[in-house]
């Protein structure tokens, strides 16, 4: 166990290194510059179809990010821990399935898109769509926080794990809002003035750099909070919600800005990843999803937005195109079955191996680490005070 | 000095909480005048604490009610309590852990910051001067205290610095009363000290009264206008400090009786 500790301890000065050689801004335009020439760049170098499923792949990826960042605010950020958080999935993409296709046959409204207005249903612009099911779906995050400010852990777990079962159940009864089993499909193109309807499936770089701009919204607004007075009361309910209170932070609205953010982000997410699958299908909201987000952010570093980042990508290339381009593996040597149909089974060996080697993430946040390894970081502490103030007496060792 | 006769800041009457069968508080009345020092004093499970947390609306008082500065706060919860101009510390500290000192008392400032969430995505003007405020004022309230290095993450701090960090984030909210569980345990004479002094210059430079909760009897009948006893639950006598260290009741409740 000490061996894996000084190792990740070696591996985080490593990386404190190489983040230190380049200003933060240079940092930023560099991973920006990567993501915008991804498309046209890394696919090529795949042969077959490949590269196409690479591209697809990281369409949802990006997707995904969006939604691990906005769990990031309710589980990492407030500390509450939140198991259903497939239902704002269900209800973002719910949202550009009610805006953007023939489900409500007597309407007949069309705005800003391709569609023409004498066709069946709502045919809204995807940006709008977007924004109202944001909207839409932070209003639900209040309504389904609401019952839950006064419960901790796990009993919060449970509940907000009933919510994530309920909501999708309602949706596949209610065949009026949900076409029930068979899902609303199909979905408008995105369209934008201008430029026209996205031609994806067939080209996807279109729809990449929505998704991307989608992901950038989010981060930007996501550090801001994380900065800001909130962001601290987050923190601060997180840590102590007694000493919160007392020093002024209301609870109930601090608890429910995290629901309605976080899940607004869920929403945002699901108007895209509705619109990019053109369907919108129940079996799409299972259990299973709400934990592989949770996944993300555990296996990337709770409470820090790059780490997050890093382990949406991580696990959702590993489901969506590493495992599958791996899929044969098993039968060449004999087994029976496919490498994806077992990628619950992977995804749990691989936490595990992140629990015992890295409990704190690839990239954590120096709070969540202060935690997992108090020892280590009292020892680093107490270098740095002792580099800073040489004239000063050192504190006493504390125990 | 006496307390400087423009009336009364804090008037808890009849206060009462009980737990199931077990009379914590029992028919407790107690008034803080502006501008003085109060101690509460007591032997251990008297329940001062418990007095302590009905007056910041952490416990509900079960009979018995608490006015500030005119207003009724019976009940109110504790943030809506602390708006009001009462902050705290504990005894058992509860500093916001991995966040940095002059963090933990940004949050102290919370009741009187207005930003919004928009404001706050946006940087809107109003907001940026905001964080730049706490920044600064954080910094000279950590100074006011003695500490001197404000990015230090509070559970890196050495005991006594805690206690005092725990001072200046309860003074960020702008109290007018300020409630200290046993400020000095845990410190040697030279901090006690420091700490009396502290609260001295509280009174006189910023007009804050405190109510203190305290063991350390050197500090308590030196610091203090005006004493309460409290003994399982019930207020056994008040004072000025040379009455309550004659008062042959309190010498009973700490010594035990002699008889």
């Amino acid at each position: 166990m000490s061996g894996a500790k000084s190792g990740s301890a070696a591996l985080r000065s490593g990386l404190g290194n190489v983040r230190d050689v380049l200003p933060r801004w240079a940092w930023i335009l560099i991973f920006l510059g990567l993501a915008i020439a991804f498309p046209y760049v890394v696919p090529d170098l795949l042969s077959g179809g490949a590269g196409d499923d690479l591209l697809d792949a990281s369409v949802n990826t990006l997707g995904y990010v969006i939604m691990a960042l906005g769990l990031n605010i309710v589980v990492g950020f407030a500390g509450l821990l939140d198991l259903g958080y497939v239902a704002f999935y269900a209800f973002g993409a719910f949202v550009v399935g009610w805006l953007g296709s023939g489900q409500f046959e007597d309407v007949h409204l069309d705005f800003l898109t391709s569609v023409q207005s004498s066709l069946p249903g709502f045919h809204v612009n995807f940006v709008v769509i977007v924004i109202v099911a944001a909207a839409f779906t932070g209003i639900w995050g209040v309504i389904l926080g609401a019952p839950t400010l006064r419960l901790r852990g796990d009993y919060l777990a449970i509940v907000t794990l009933a919510f994530g079962e309920i909501v999708p159940r309602v949706f596949e009864n209610w065949e009026f809002v949900s076409n029930g089993r068979q899902g609303i499909t199909p979905i408008d193109r995105v369209y934008f003035p201008g430029v026209g309807e996205l031609n994806y499936p067939i080209e996807l770089s279109g729809i990449y750099y929505v998704g991307l701009a989608m992901v950038l919204i989010t981060l930007f607004v996501n550090i801001r909070l994380r900065d800001s007075r909130l962001g601290r009361a987050w923190i601060a309910v997180r840590e102590d919600e007694v000493a919160a209170a007392a020093m002024g932070v209301n609870l109930v609205r601090t608890k429910l800005w995290a629901y309605a953010v976080g899940a607004a982000f869920g929403g945002f997410a699901g108007a895209f990843l509705g619109a990019y699958r053109n369907t919108v299908n129940v079996d799409q909201f299972e259990f299973g999803f709400s934990v592989f987000i949770l996944c993300m952010i555990i296996v990337g570093g709770m409470g820090n937005v790059a780490g997050v980042i890093l382990g949406a990508i991580a696990l959702s290339m590993l489901d969506r195109f590493i495992l599958p381009q791996l899929n044969d593996i098993p039968d060449k040597i004999g087994l029976n079955f496919d490498l994806t149909a077992v990628n619950f089974g992977i995804f749990g060996f691989f936490l595990l191996v992140m629990m015992v080697l890295r409990p704190e993430g690839f990239i954590p946040s120096t709070r969540r680490r202060l935690e997992l390894h108090s020892g280590e970081v009292d020892d680093a502490a107490a270098d740095r005070s002792a580099e800073a103030a040489p004239g000063e007496p050192l504190y006493e060792a504390r125990h | 000095m006496s307390p400087n006769g423009n009336g009364t800041l804090l008037e808890a009457s009849h206060i009462t909480k009980t737990f199931g069968g077990l009379v914590a508080v029992n028919d407790v009345s107690f008034t803080v005048p502006r501008g003085a020092i109060v101690s509460i004093i007591g032997p251990n499970g008297a329940g001062k604490t418990t007095f302590f947390n009905t007056l910041t609306g952490l416990y509900k008082p079960t009979t018995g009610q608490v006015s500030f500065d005119g207003r009724n706060i019976t009940g109110k919860p504790p943030h809506e309590i602390t708006h009001a101009g009462i902050a705290r510390t504990f005894q058992n500290i509860k500093l916001f852990k991995t966040m940095t000192a002059l963090e933990n008392v940004q949050v102290g400032m919370q009741p009187r910051l207005k930003a919004g969430v928009v404001a706050s995505i946006v940087h809107w003007p109003t907001q940026r001067r905001e964080e730049r405020m706490t920044i600064e004022k954080g910094r000279e309230l950590l100074e006011f205290v003695g500490l001197k290095r404000p990015y230090d993450l509070s559970s890196n701090l050495p005991y006594g610095d805690q206690r005092r960090l725990e001072i200046a984030r309860a003074l960020a909210s702008d109290p007018q009363l300020l409630l200290l569980d046993e400020p000095t345990a845990g410190m040697n004479p030279q901090e006690s000290e420091q700490l009396r002094g502290l609260m001295e210059t509280l009174r006189t430079e910023r007009g804050i009264s405190v109510l203190l909760i305290e063991h350390d009897m050197r500090v308590v009948m030196n610091v203090s206008d005006h004493i309460t006893v409290l003994d399982y639950g019930e207020k056994i006598a008040e004072g000025k400090p040379e009455e309550v260290r004659t008062d042959k009741r309190v010498i009973e409740a700490y010594l035990g009786s002699q008889a």
